[in-house]
């Protein structure tokens, strides 16, 4: 499966993990700080993975000072 | 996972809250908790104008999307802040959020109108970034909201913005600092009231209610806020949250509750005694503003030292 991450942005060909929380552990990222988007929508931890998907974790936490 | 509300399969999971949703019910949540932000800290009364200070980002888009959809007549303001080529892209993300959605966005061009960026301010006085950045945007909303006529300017500080200040206030005990850490500021001579309707939503839900909305913003980071302060604060806060649901909520509102009318006289008194700045009239406690001085100091513009008469004693 391929696995899109950002910031900056790159992509990695992996071997599909059983489910979302397993592929987080395995890149050691925190599920909190994250959005996990398989095939353009958006999945749960739960959620279960094939060889066949694209999965974008985005992060979301950003550190400025917001306006 | 099933949704909380519908038990149709959830898009997203809320361990703070035990809950999943679809992605129908996640939009009704999220309007929900600002609508509960609004009503509960009095942010905005029925009629009143909002401007809402605009980044491109995901919660500042997110924040003005949530109140139109709540019928609230709220307009945005992007500050252009020089920071090369992400500001560049950041304003085509609010300027195309704006025009997609009919909405009106002001606009104002810190190097065009003022003279200077933010890398240009923070060199010349020797702060952090995110300090000259945080000042010159205070500064320009606050007075844009006054001079404009609106009646409050909202923010898009979330939930996880105010657990990392508020962290980092009581790591060194910033007590004027926690004094002014409140979801709504009120009115006061010179300034409009400032509100954050997103209090009760994390940086999470505000970008999977972007993603589920299919509003575009900004995922790249400012590179001026890489490896800075507040966002070391966030990962010890969701390192904690990780283990421990609910806790940055259960810090935040339980500050707000029970701790922060012991800090908020000493805001007040601060406050109260603010004069006019003798070079652009935006309150301040000593002769000239903050953001005038930053001014100064980045464009090597020299301000008049100030001449005061004495009557003579006889």
């Amino acid at each position: 499966m391929k696995v899109v991450l950002r910031n900056p942005k790159r992509e990695l060909d992996v071997a599909a993990p059983p489910n979302v929380d397993e592929l987080l552990r395995r890149l050691d990222v925190v599920p909190e700080s994250v959005l996990v988007i398989r095939n353009d929508e958006l999945v749960t931890r739960d959620a279960r993975l094939h060889d066949d998907d694209v999965v974008e974790i985005r992060p979301v936490v950003s550190g400025g000072a917001n306006p | 996972m099933k949704c909380r509300r519908c038990r149709a399969p959830a898009i997203i999971e809320l361990r703070r809250h035990n809950a999943g949703f679809c992605a129908e019910c996640f939009v009704h949540h999220c309007r929900e908790q600002v609508r509960r932000a609004i009503d509960e800290f009095e942010m905005i009364a029925p009629g009143e104008r909002v401007l809402v200070a605009v980044s491109g980002g995901k919660d500042s888009l997110g924040l003005w999307h949530l109140l139109r959809t709540l019928d609230i007549d709220a307009d945005g303001l992007y500050v252009g802040l020089g920071i090369g080529e992400y500001s560049d892209r950041s304003a085509e993300f609010a300027r195309r959020f704006a025009r997609d959605h009919g909405w009106p966005l002001h606009e104002i061009d810190l190097p065009g109108e003022f003279g200077f960026d933010v890398p240009d301010g923070s060199r010349a006085a020797k702060r952090a970034p995110c300090s000259a950045c945080g000042l010159s945007k205070r500064h320009l909303f606050d007075d844009a909201a006054r001079t404009r006529g609106y009646d409050a300017l909202a923010t898009g500080h979330n939930l996880d913005d105010e657990a990392a200040v508020l962290f980092g206030n009581v790591l060194r005990w910033e007590t004027g600092y926690l004094g002014r850490q409140h979801p709504v500021l009120p009115a006061t001579d010179g300034f409009v009231r400032k509100v954050k309707p997103l209090i009760r939503l994390g940086e999470r839900e505000l970008a999977a209610y972007c993603v589920v909305q299919g509003i575009d913003y900004i995922v790249e980071e400012c590179p001026m806020a890489l490896g800075n302060r507040h966002l070391g604060y966030k990962e010890a806060l969701n390192a904690i949250e990780e283990r421990s649901p609910g806790s940055k909520a259960a810090f935040v509102f339980g500050f707000f509750e029970r701790v922060h009318e012991h800090f908020a006289s000493e805001t007040a008194d601060e406050r109260a005694a603010l004069v006019p700045c003798r070079e652009c009239g935006a309150p301040t406690p000593g002769d000239v503003c903050a953001f005038c001085r930053l001014q100064a100091r980045a464009t090597g513009r020299t301000i008049p030292v100030r001449v005061v008469e004495h009557a003579e004693t006889a």
